[in-house]
């Protein structure tokens, strides 16, 4: 049940990135089903933007796989990270069916559990999942009628979440606040300096993350109490 | 048509792996020091590297990307929830662009 709640802000959030989504998948030429089917199996942003922008060209399997892996190789340290923290229970099959739902918003409120078990997971993720689904149907059915101007604003929903996300533990936490900072920058050099800016920006997200946390890592390692609390 | 399964079993299929095999093999706690410190920061970086710089270019200038991230930002640290500080960077950033619009829309930028 608090997990339910803790997952409503999400579905919210989701209900607007996946409104732009729609959107954008009607605009590359998809059925309004085509893009329902998409969010429903796949439950990423960044992932199924690029998809859909691989699958309009016909027969690129391997540079839709090689595209989705780098995007996603996130999921994976998220993933590991939470494996800590969850419940003695929270294991086997129940983490094959859970792991689905790992999304950077989910991952983000749970890791701030003390500990995850199974029932605050699930609870957690299904207004994400009804949201990411919704937003993305009345997306497809009715993203012609809103002005370009709004829909431009909705697109900020997703970073002004991860803002807040990232702010109460910067504020409290100095190391925090330096790699944090640290893998904005890098990401910035990623962005603007040519040649490194040819390189996919799924692929240089995780790059940055990885540099700047293992700077953390080595700078400031972390107590115990810190990592398990 | 049998395009679109193919690429959508692609699609899922890996984003579902790459989420359930490391959460279903790490069952134990990790010992290193480096590995829990690393684990520790990591949401964080990623979260930080998705949205500097790409939030600035989301919206149709980077005015209102800005003023967005500003106002959402303030809020954040001043330990507002998800949502509002979702809403209200919306909020800022439509106001700007309707700024923009209406009140300087001979000014280029």
């Amino acid at each position: 049940m608090r997990g339910l709640k803790g997952g409503i802000p999400i579905g919210l959030g989701y209900l607007s990135v996946s409104f732009t989504f729609g959107i954008m998948a009607v605009s590359y030429g998809f059925a309004w089903w085509q893009a329902v089917v998409i969010s429903m199996m796949t439950l990423t942003s960044a992932g199924q933007l690029a998809g859909i922008g691989v699958m309009v060209h016909p027969g690129q399997y391997m540079e839709m796989l090689i595209s989705q892996i780098t995007i996603n190789l996130r999921y994976s340290f998220m993933s590991v990270s939470l494996s800590q923290k969850t419940s003695p229970s929270f294991r086997g099959i129940k983490r094959w069916l859970l792991g689905f739902f790992m999304t950077d918003e989910i991952f983000a409120v749970a890791s701030a559990e003390d500990e995850v078990d199974t029932k605050f997971f699930l609870g957690l993720s299904v207004m994400p999942y009804i949201g990411w689904t919704l937003g993305t149907l009345f997306g497809s059915l009715l993203g012609s009628v809103l002005p370009d101007m709004v829909l431009n604003a909705l697109c900020l929903a997703i970073y002004g979440m991860f803002l807040a996300i990232i702010a109460p533990v910067a504020k409290t936490s100095k190391p925090v606040l330096l790699v944090v900072a640290v893998a904005a920058v890098l990401h910035c050099v990623f962005a603007f300096v040519p040649v490194l800016n040819q390189i996919s920006s799924g692929l240089t997200v995780s790059i940055c993350a990885v540099l700047a946390a293992v700077l953390g890592a080595i700078l400031f390692p972390v107590k115990d109490e810190e990592v398990t609390s | 048509m049998k395009d679109f399964w193919i690429y959508l079993a692609i699609l899922a299929g890996s984003t579902y792996l790459i989420r359930a095999i490391p959460f279903a093999a790490f069952q134990k706690k990790i010992k290193s020091r480096f590995a829990r410190s690393f684990l520790y920061y990591i949401p964080y970086t990623v979260l930080a590297a998705m949205t500097i710089p790409a939030a600035l270019q989301a919206t149709g200038h980077i005015f209102s990307a800005a003023a967005g991230l500003l106002v959402g930002g303030l809020f954040a640290f001043k330990g507002k929830g998800l949502t509002f500080v979702a809403v209200a960077s919306c909020i800022a950033a439509l106001a700007v662009e309707l700024l923009l619009k209406f009140v300087f829309p001979n000014v280029s930028f």
